[in-house]
């Protein structure tokens, strides 16, 4: 694979920033866009446009044979047993907060669990949090340990006779910790507790395979895999989408609207409503292309050669301390650099063209058990070379040196 | 953009060694700050005597070197200062970071000036403005003695 051919594809990284040459790692907040799904978007307009699902006429058919496509598309990609299976959401947010929502109203009673990791981002969290109280449910944490894992015994630890879904991160956005999700599933359907994996960082770097994983929920956000935003996913068993209420009304989703009633569309309608992101499911077509062409085994070897570098270099600088060093790891570099707080790290990089994230990454639950207020964090896509590891070296030192004087 | 111009020595030297952090043991009127974006926190004790004139000031907090030098430069020129001083110097603050290019107040002596226009480099840094001016904010709503956390995301 020659990433450097990879990379020419990104139309982003032809443009100087600030008069920089961009070094990107800022991947797990949201990836860059290839040209091709650039341009499906602007042909899509251009030529193709119109609503889909509803009209007879000729670019409303072709409209809607191109939107169901990329279910099908998405179907194999992360080989789901039905395209009806994949509903498209407008982020990973919503495909949590639907199922949140939907599952909790059906399934969940005063004083059931809920459980869910320290290592979660608010998206895993959040949803969630409202059945508390409209619910009365209780939300219990599965620790993470000191190399910033979950184990299957932490998850096990913390389930009761009470515990009715199982919310985890296939991959942290801070740690890098893979979960062992086939595993936690298997446990958790022996004692017939559903799984939902939140699947925003595991889907663009982890080859997926719905059937062999096994749980019952898998979220994607499809901006961070090479796709537009305001486009998500959710897969759902289809037992689970057959039982579960609708979550949104409106258009497009019903069978018969009465005044004394209504009844509701089949699958996946049943979960679209209103005028979808047409353009976006389109366009996100071509990103799941645009992996299968380059393989997705591919790049989960080249984003592992290059997390082991910049490890390997950043534990040479002295001044850096890494969060974390689970033994399954994704592609995400958080630090701290001695003296010199993340914000003041990202700044002073951003004037080298070095993007990366400050902050507390959307997971104030582990930064707090950690003790740090915000973390520096570099993480990686298909396009990143070695070079851009050693830049980002230079650049934090510096970072070191302003601060030292 | 000359990063220079932000991280000035005097940032540098309030953000490693602010002055005036600590839990103040007689206060008055208190306030909590925080940026949600960055999780930067500033809490302000105040002691306000009867004349309305802030006797002693101190703060508590964790943040980038912007928000503690802001915070620590801030809390040095307030002492002893009347109320309406403190909201004329607070305004001038934060319409010079927002807009103008010198501070306009005449309380301040040519040092204190100095001192305080060190933080004027943010204005090249629109995401950093709110670390400069958390503090100042703080400050206002520790005056009302606010219940309520000063929230960044309220302000201008």
């Amino acid at each position: 694979m020659n990433i450097n051919n990879i990379k020419k594809q990104f139309p982003i990284f032809n443009n100087k920033v600030q008069n920089n040459d961009l070094v990107y790692l800022d991947s797990a907040n949201s990836s860059q866009k290839p040209q091709v799904v650039v341009d499906r978007i602007y042909d899509f307009y251009t030529k193709e446009f119109s609503n889909v699902g509803r009209s007879v006429h000729y670019l409303a058919v072709a409209a809607t044979n191109l939107y169901e496509n990329t279910r099908v598309l998405v179907q194999k990609y992360i080989n789901a047993k039905d395209p009806n299976e994949i509903v498209f959401t407008k982020g990973a947010t919503e495909a949590i907060n639907l199922v949140a929502n939907t599952f909790g109203q059906k399934f969940l009673e005063e004083g059931d669990e809920i459980l869910l990791t320290e290592l979660e981002h608010h998206s895993n969290y959040v949803p969630w949090h409202y059945l508390r109280k409209s619910k009365g449910v209780k939300i219990k944490f599965a620790e993470f340990n000191s190399d910033g894992e979950v184990t299957l015994e932490s998850i096990e630890k913390n389930i009761t006779p009470k515990t009715k879904i199982i919310a985890i991160t296939h991959l942290s956005n801070v740690t890098g910790a893979i979960l062992p999700i086939k595993e936690i599933t298997r446990l958790a359907h022996s004692k017939n507790i559903p799984v939902l994996v939140d699947g925003c960082q595991g889907a663009p770097h982890l080859k997926l395979d719905m059937q062999d994983i096994g749980c019952d929920f898998y979220a994607i956000s499809c901006h961070k895999m090479y796709g537009p935003t305001g486009l998500g996913i959710l897969y759902a068993k289809k037992k689970w989408l057959e039982v579960l209420p609708p979550y949104q009304g409106g258009g497009g989703m019903i069978r018969e609207v009465k005044k004394e009633g209504i009844t509701f569309g089949d699958l996946p309608n049943k979960y679209e409503a209103g005028t979808m992101a047409t353009a976006q499911v389109i366009a996100f077509g071509e990103s799941i292309k645009f992996l299968n062409k380059i393989g997705i085994e591919n790049i989960e070897n080249h984003e592992n050669e290059l997390t082991k570098y910049g490890e390997e270099i950043l534990r040479k600088n002295n001044s850096v301390k890494l969060i974390g060093s689970p033994k399954d790891k994704g592609s995400v570099l958080s630090f701290t650099l001695d003296g010199v707080h993340a914000h003041d790290i990202a700044t002073i990089l951003d004037e080298d063209g070095v993007a990366i994230r400050a902050g507390h990454h959307c997971c104030q639950i582990l930064h707090d058990k950690l003790g740090l207020s915000a973390t520096a964090r570099a993480s990686l896509g298909v396009y990143n070379t070695k070079d851009d590891l050693d830049k980002l070296n230079e650049s934090l030192n510096k970072c070191k040196k302003i601060f030292e004087g | 953009m000359d990063l220079k111009d932000l991280y000035q020595e005097i940032i540098l030297d309030h953000g490693k060694n602010p002055r005036n952090l600590k839990k103040s043991d007689n206060f008055n009127k208190d306030a909590k700050g925080h940026n949600p974006l960055c999780g930067d926190k500033v809490h302000i004790y105040l002691k306000v005597d009867e004349n309305n004139k802030i006797s002693d000031i101190a703060f508590e907090g964790s943040g980038c070197a912007i928000s503690m030098a802001s915070a620590s430069i801030m809390t040095d020129l307030m002492k002893e200062k009347k109320e309406v001083e403190v909201k004329e110097l607070v305004d001038d603050f934060l319409e010079m970071i927002k807009q103008n290019p010198e501070l306009k107040s005449k309380i301040l002596g040519e040092n204190e000036k100095t001192k305080l226009m060190s933080l004027s480099g943010v204005k090249k840094y629109p995401m950093r403005v709110k670390c400069a001016t958390m503090a100042w904010h703080t400050l206002t709503a520790a005056m009302k003695n606010a219940k309520e956390d000063t929230n960044t995301d309220k302000f201008e």
